[in-house]
């Protein structure tokens, strides 16, 4: 076991943490933030995308010992006071989602993208979204939620 | 995954310290390889060393003009480091051309480099595999081997004891630049030319690489010579993006006034147990101008002496065409920028 001192969403939390617990089995089954999920479970998917430090990481690759002393978000801390984050209205908007199971990681994963380029071309988001694996929607409409996103804050600081 | 114990040292010798005392360990720095090799079962370390807070976050620029890039530096702060674009876009290049953002955030420089194999037969445990269980067999000889390595598979009998390819975008482009590891291990401090780094399987599949117990990588070191000209780095795979190389080629080129090559490099990737070179091959080039057919003599050089085992005897001539390609791609200076390498019309 060792003691590691995690913020997540804005919120410190110290624990301890047998060394093979993965960082998102931590968030999910220690914190009881749900909305991280876990796909394939083997780095491949990206349904598990949260941020570490600001930059998005894939959750279940990763030991909640290697987390100590970072800044963690969720996708539950990307609407804090309940108002959505405009990549989740434009999801809404552009019917980016079917089942939604994808749905955390590929805006996890969207929002470090457009932090880093806030005007991206259709080509740079979808090399951006090459570690995110989607079943239903064939894509489209989640590149095009992005595009919509990236329109709607444009000039706006993240 | 089974249970291990942990540690996180804060400096590089109570780190090599802690590895040497301890049996069956494993640093762990990005863990994003490690890990998934440990949910397989394919790795399965008693104690793990989290490197993460040693003060390896660093790229410095070197007096004679190079660079060293620390080992815990994110293959994505590599990627986009002002040096590193500038200096040495072949390098940035290539580590974009592999995995996904997420992975590159989180993977850093020294893991980069003991990457271990994607063979289907060492990630499964039902599976012979002389990399994974030396003396069990060679899967991939007589199966699935799509993926293989057609160059430097030889060993002291008469069947290859390993097929496997390393599985590494950015070793290709350091392979090509001549970087040099630089590691400290409870004998001190050594580098390592990268050239000699990574190994050839021979009769020992199990070592991928030349470290000794209890050494850590702490840096990479970029020689002077930039390559920030004439360069590209061409990869090719069965899908567009997030996938392992069928074949990659790195190629470096240094033009005299007139035009003509003066220096060329040419790494390949997706072939062989380690980044492969061939110095005879890129001698070939020396004082002369772009030619198609000159670049063809170049591939057959590079290409000598490979053989495939079936499914793989297609990457061949593939490696050949990449390598022409690559090579005009590099010479007109052009065609580097930006994706090029990924336009459908490559593709």
């Amino acid at each position: 076991m060792s003691t590691i001192t995690v913020t997540v969403n804005g919120k410190s939390y110290t624990k301890e943490v047998e060394g093979r617990t993965l960082l998102v089995h931590f968030l999910r089954d220690t914190l009881g933030l749900t909305g991280t999920h876990v796909g394939c479970d083997t780095s491949s998917c990206g349904a598990c995308t949260i941020h570490l430090d600001g930059r998005a990481v894939k959750s279940c690759s990763m030991l909640a010992a290697q987390a100590d002393g970072s800044i963690l978000t969720t996708i539950e801390g990307l609407a804090p006071g309940g108002e959505l984050h405009p990549l989740q209205v434009a999801f809404n908007d552009e019917h980016g989602l079917q089942c939604g199971f994808c749905t955390p990681g590929m805006i996890m994963t969207a929002a470090d993208l457009l932090s880093q380029n806030p005007n991206p071309t259709e080509r740079e988001i979808r090399e951006g979204l090459e570690g995110n694996i989607c079943r239903c929607t064939g894509y489209h409409n989640i590149v095009r939620a992005i595009q919509l996103a990236a329109e709607r804050t444009a000039g706006v600081p993240a | 995954m089974n249970s291990f114990s942990y540690s996180r040292p804060d400096d590089v010798n109570a780190a090599v310290g802690e590895i040497s005392e301890q049996t069956q360990a494993k640093f762990i720095a990005g863990g994003t390889n490690l890990l998934d090799l440990m949910k397989e079962n394919v790795e399965h370390p008693q104690h793990l060393v989290d490197i993460n807070h040693l003060p390896l976050g660093f790229i410095d620029e070197l007096p004679e003009g190079g660079l060293r890039l620390g080992a815990l530096v994110t293959n994505a702060d590599t990627a986009y480091h002002e040096l590193v674009q500038k200096n040495y876009p072949l390098l940035s290049m290539a580590i974009l051309a592999g995995a996904s953002p997420q992975l590159r955030n989180m993977a850093t420089n020294g893991g980069n480099l003991f990457q271990r194999t994607r063979c289907y037969y060492f990630y499964d445990t039902a599976t012979a595999c002389n990399k994974r269980e030396p003396g069990s067999g060679c899967g991939a000889l007589t199966g699935y081997n799509r993926i293989h390595a057609i160059l430097g598979t030889a060993s002291s009998g008469n069947t290859p004891q390993c097929i496997a390819t390393h599985p590494s975008d950015m070793c290709v482009a350091l392979r090509a630049l001549d970087a040099v590891v630089r590691v400290s291990g409870p004998n001190g401090d050594r580098t390592i030319p990268i050239a000699d780094f990574h190994r050839l399987p021979g009769d020992e599949p199990e070592r991928d690489n030349t470290i000794e117990p209890g050494e850590l990588v702490t840096a990479i070191d970029l020689p002077a010579e930039h390559f920030n000209t004439h360069y590209t780095y061409l990869k090719l795979r069965d899908r567009a993006s997030y996938a392992f190389a069928l074949v990659s080629v790195a190629v470096a080129l240094r033009l005299d006034e007139g035009g003509q090559i003066a220096e060329a490099r040419i790494a390949l990737g997706g072939v062989a147990h380690k980044p492969w070179r061939n110095p005879a091959a890129e001698a070939l080039l020396t004082g002369k101008a772009a030619d198609t057919t000159l670049f063809r003599q170049v591939a057959e050089q590079l290409l000598d002496g490979a053989q495939g085992y079936g499914n793989n005897t297609f990457k061949i001539e593939l490696a050949k065409r990449a390598i022409v390609r690559a090579l005009d791609m590099a010479y007109a200076g052009s065609t580097q920028a930006g994706d090029a390498y990924k336009q459908e019309d490559i593709l």
